[in-house]
């Protein structure tokens, strides 16, 4: 079966732009990245778009889909009524580099100032052992595509250009969470309690466990749940430990 | 002159699959400074594609593996036209390659005792894939991701600069190698020249339209594989080729090109996933196919070799599944290649589904409790991306492009590209590591070894250079920019009038849907001469057709010019594919013959080779010539003694002629 369809695509760059109306043909079982793909094809040659696998699996191809954060591989036209406008629009919360495909370095940005994986002294590649109950809290978080659909959607940051500089966002505090339930990871012995970096450098005591990243999230990984909520409860724990507060303190001066 | 950007490394590594980071991460901690060429994203490349896992020999599930049996179960898959020391290295150097992303902060399922835990798959002897559910590939490239961040953070923790030794160029595309001139070794004496060795890449930045040039000594090619040239893949947009075409047009022969593995159950339709895998165990599980007339017609393709091994009827096959011991298989269950070809034939003989498929349905053939269970990912997969509900209908599936076995042409130690110094490449754009067949699971592993390699011999081949580096000319640089932006018609050489004359302006999307449909119908899976002669002369006028792509719009993230960009790599290399595919008068592997069916001793050992043809050569980048392939035979390497010992001569037989085993 074949309908054609009410598109509004926000075109435009740097310098500004607007929703642009299309009539475009859609046929059994398309999503909309595949309209995306026809326009196109066949009428905007030139049409910016970010995509890579098609399966829901890299996570490059997300926008606004009638203003809710998506993947556009797994959206399917079938969810709308034939009649219905369907309106596509670039990720909110970052700047936009041309119509669909914005500037999101900012992900980039933050990914790096996460102290990376520790490995612990003294054990050698080959053997490490981790028990499968142990691996699977983190695992959980691995499974992140980075779509960066709730760096989008957290209200934190997606009208609050102020909050960028000092707060990580979903994405990246639940990377820090992966390290910290890491059975393996050595960076308490640098010095370094994760959790307690997450409230004083990564912008944790931002989030006040809306959910709305773990609503959107198209792996379906209980970020605040499992992340985001047992994160903070380390951290307190942490604050109100005289040891490790007056260590942490002590550290900071350091360096 | 041309205007362009202009940077300098000591390596670039062009790609940033599972491959190039591992090349990366090895240059820069070998101390070279390294930039990383992304085609998308950094972060996104295909490789997080790969479910099944990382093959290595760890013996953690079974202890009686080693890297013997992996080298043997690799050569077998292969039809042992491996290069067999690739294969030797990468049995031996895999357990390795993989403990080491633990250090990294790989996080694999585990054994009860704590270990990586291994599983099965097709053609391993011994449970051997190391894996993270079936997301493997996403943890793989997701911990190199992370490592190379890691470095950067030592980088900035010492100069300031996360940017200082490892930089990652993303969204940007390399459409040139470049080289010194052969002018510039006119005191060399002749043995010493080699006709230029690579001075660096040419590119352009998706996101501006920028064109840039990095000077570099030593460039690594891991840009995977060519599945979009075929309209029906399980590849993503960026796999066009880049590599193959770069390193051909730098001079380096490809070797293998007529290798390609089709799986035979993709999905047709729903479009929008159209040649993503079903999984095998589908048909494992129960699952049967049938045509539009609702035969379950693989009962009518098993061939006589294998009619003692598979059942007759379908009360036999389907007393299989609970009884194996009395019942043969079913036939669905024959060889990939066997059932690609079943389906194949349905279609060609009218009796498809109306999206050129066959139809493979469990719905009818187990409860829709047990399928949500067995095949808990395909049931998810086909409800999320196609509103298919496979435990009350069935499913559509053909033969999908899944894996490209031929690629550059390398010393199997160091990576390099024979012919053109400087020059590296791994992973899927390296040809001969897998011979004609590729075994699951040994492709992960592969660009963990291989992209150790490359990255290793890249640093030693630019630090022994010292000072001494050599210098792309103005003038190609020129070209290359002239050849780049062709599609906009800005630069167009004197030849306006000509192309007037020729015929109207082309659309790229067109031109790819039409070289898309010549691949898949005239070189696809199961190959007939005078269909491939076809395909030839076909391919000819898309070629002529392609000089007059052009493209609407400005330069800053066009996808129709970067499209028309990528046609260039996939014209030359289907052109290769074909022109190989037609020379071998065999069936082996990933390439099957209806007018050579059998497999033949004497083709094992000759690698064919594609090279640019010497009028190709001198067009080079002015773009007004169009490339033309040449090919060669030549003979391969003799297997060395103590890895033939590890077989028995009986099924050596099989595969290597009667003198070479008597040698
Ligand atoms: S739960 Fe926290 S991180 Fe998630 S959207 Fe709400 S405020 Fe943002
Ligand atoms: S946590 Fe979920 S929504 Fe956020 S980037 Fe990862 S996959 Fe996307
Ligand atoms: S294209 Fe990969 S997630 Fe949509």
């Amino acid at each position: 079966m074949t309908h054609t369809a009410h598109f509004k695509v926000w075109r435009g760059d740097t310098d500004g732009g607007d929703l642009q109306d299309y009539e475009v043909e859609v046929n059994d079982g398309e999503v909309v990245l595949d309209i995306i793909h026809r326009l196109q094809a066949t009428q905007v040659a030139d049409l910016a778009v970010r995509w890579n696998c098609k399966a829901g699996k890299c996570g490059s191809c997300s926008a606004e889909v009638n203003g809710r954060p998506r993947l556009m591989c797994m959206t399917r036209m079938s969810v709308f009524e034939p009649d219905e406008t369907v309106t596509v629009t670039p990720l909110r919360t970052f700047p936009v580099i041309r119509d669909l495909v914005t500037d999101v370095s900012f992900n980039y940005d933050k990914a790096r100032q996460v102290p990376a994986f520790v490995p612990p002294k003294g054990v050698p590649a080959g053997e490490y052992r981790m028990q499968q109950v142990d691996v699977e809290r983190s695992q959980e978080f691995r499974k992140c595509i980075e779509c960066f659909l709730c760096q989008d959607t957290c209200h934190v940051v997606r009208d609050h250009e102020e909050n960028k500089t000092s707060f990580a966002g979903p994405r990246f505090l639940m990377r820090i969470a992966e390290l910290d339930m890491h059975p393996l990871d050595a960076a308490a012995d640098q010095g370094l309690v994760r959790s307690a970096s997450a409230q004083e450098d990564h912008g944790l005591g931002y989030c006040n466990i809306t959910k709305c990243c773990t609503e959107i999230c198209p792996e379906h990984i209980q970020i605040t749940d499992n992340a985001l909520i047992p994160l903070k409860e380390r951290a307190i724990d942490r604050k109100y430990d005289p040891l490790v507060w007056l260590g942490s303190k002590i550290r900071r001066r350091q360096d | 002159m041309t205007q362009v950007e202009r940077h300098a490394y000591d390596v670039v590594v062009v790609g940033a699959g599972g491959a190039g980071l591992r090349a990366a991460i090895e240059a820069r901690e070998r101390g070279m400074r390294t930039a990383v060429i992304c085609k998308s994203l950094f972060g996104k490349a295909h490789t997080v594609m790969a479910e099944g896992g990382i093959a290595a020999s760890m013996g953690n599930v079974n202890s009686h593996d080693n890297w013997q049996v992996h080298f043997r179960d690799t050569m077998r898959g292969g039809k042992f036209l491996n290069q067999w020391r690739m294969a030797e290295l990468h049995a031996k150097e895999a357990p390795d390659r993989v403990w080491e992303l633990e250090t990294w902060g790989a996080l694999f399922d585990r054994t009860a005792d704590g270990r990586i835990s291994q599983r099965n798959f097709g053609g391993h002897e011994y449970p051997r894939l190391a894996h993270v559910g079936d997301r493997t590939g996403l943890e793989l490239i997701r911990t190199l991701q992370q490592k190379i961040v890691s470095l950067q953070q030592e980088d900035h923790a010492e100069t300031g600069d996360y940017e200082a030794r490892l930089k990652v160029f993303q969204e940007c595309t390399v459409t040139r190698v470049l080289k010194d001139d052969e002018r510039s070794e006119m005191g060399a004496p002749p043995d010493r020249r080699s006709g230029g060795k690579v001075a660096g890449v040419f590119g352009y930045v998706r996101e501006s339209g920028r064109l840039f040039v990095i000077d570099a000594p030593a460039v690594v090619l891991a840009t995977g594989g060519i599945g979009k040239s075929f309209k029906v893949t399980s590849n993503s947009w960026e796999y066009t080729g880049d590599g193959h075409a770069l390193a051909l047009l730098a001079g380096a022969p490809l070797i293998n090109m007529e290798f390609i593995q089709f799986h035979p159950t993709g999905m047709v339709w729903p479009p929008s996933v159209k040649g993503i895998l079903v999984t095998e165990s589908v048909r494992g599980d129960g699952g049967v196919l049938r045509n539009s007339d609702g035969e379950r017609f693989m009962f009518g393709y098993v061939p006589d070799v294998f009619k003692e091994k598979y059942a007759q009827s379908e009360e036999e096959a389907d007393g299989w599944y609970t009884d194996p011991d009395n019942h043969r298989r079913p036939p669905e269950l024959l060889p990939r290649d066997e059932v690609a070809r079943a389906i194949n034939s349905e279609v060609k003989a009218g009796r498809g589904t109306p999206h050129g498929g066959v139809y493979l349905d469990v719905s009818t053939r187990l409860p829709a409790e047990e399928i949500r269970r067995r095949l808990p990912s395909m049931h998810h997969q086909f409800k999320e991306l196609a509103d298919v509900d496979i435990t009350a209908e069935a499913m559509e599936v053909g033969p999908t492009c899944h894996y490209m076995m031929g690629g550059v042409d390398v010393e199997p130690d160091t990576a390099a590209a024979r012919g053109v110094p400087g020059l590296f490449a791994a992973g899927e754009v390296a040809g001969g590591m897998h011979g004609s067949n590729r075994l699951g699971g040994n492709s992960l592993s592969d660009l963990l070894v291989f992209g150790r390699r490359a990255g290793l011999f890249a640093a030693e081949y630019a630090a022994g250079l010292g000072e001494q580096r050599p210098a792309a000319s103005e003038e190609q640089i020129d070209a290359a920019a002239a050849e780049a932006l062709r599609p906009f018609g800005a630069e167009e050489p004197a030849e306006s009038a000509e192309s007037a004359q020729e015929g109207a302006a082309e659309n790229p999307y067109t031109l790819h849907q039409e070289l898309q449909q010549v691949m898949n119908d005239l070189v696809g899976i199961i190959r007939r001469g005078p269909e491939m002669e076809q395909a030839l002369e076909r391919l000819g006028v898309l070629r002529e057709r392609s000089r007059r792509v052009a493209v609407e719009g400005h330069r800053q993230f066009n996808p129709g010019w970067h499209l028309a960009v990528d046609l260039r790599n996939m014209l030359l290399v289907s052109e290769c594919v074909a022109r190989a595919a037609l020379e071998r008068t065999e069936s082996r592997g990933g390439h099957t013959r209806d007018d050579h069916p059998g497999m033949d001793r004497d083709w094992r050992k000759v690698n064919l080779v594609c090279e640019l043809t010497d009028e190709a050569q001198g067009g080079g980048a002015d773009g007004g010539k169009q490339a033309l392939i040449g090919l060669r035979q030549r003979p391969m390497d003799p297997i060395r003694a103590d890895l033939l010992a590890l077989f028995e001569r009986e099924e050596l037989l099989k595969y290597l002629t009667d003198e070479e085993l008597d040698r």
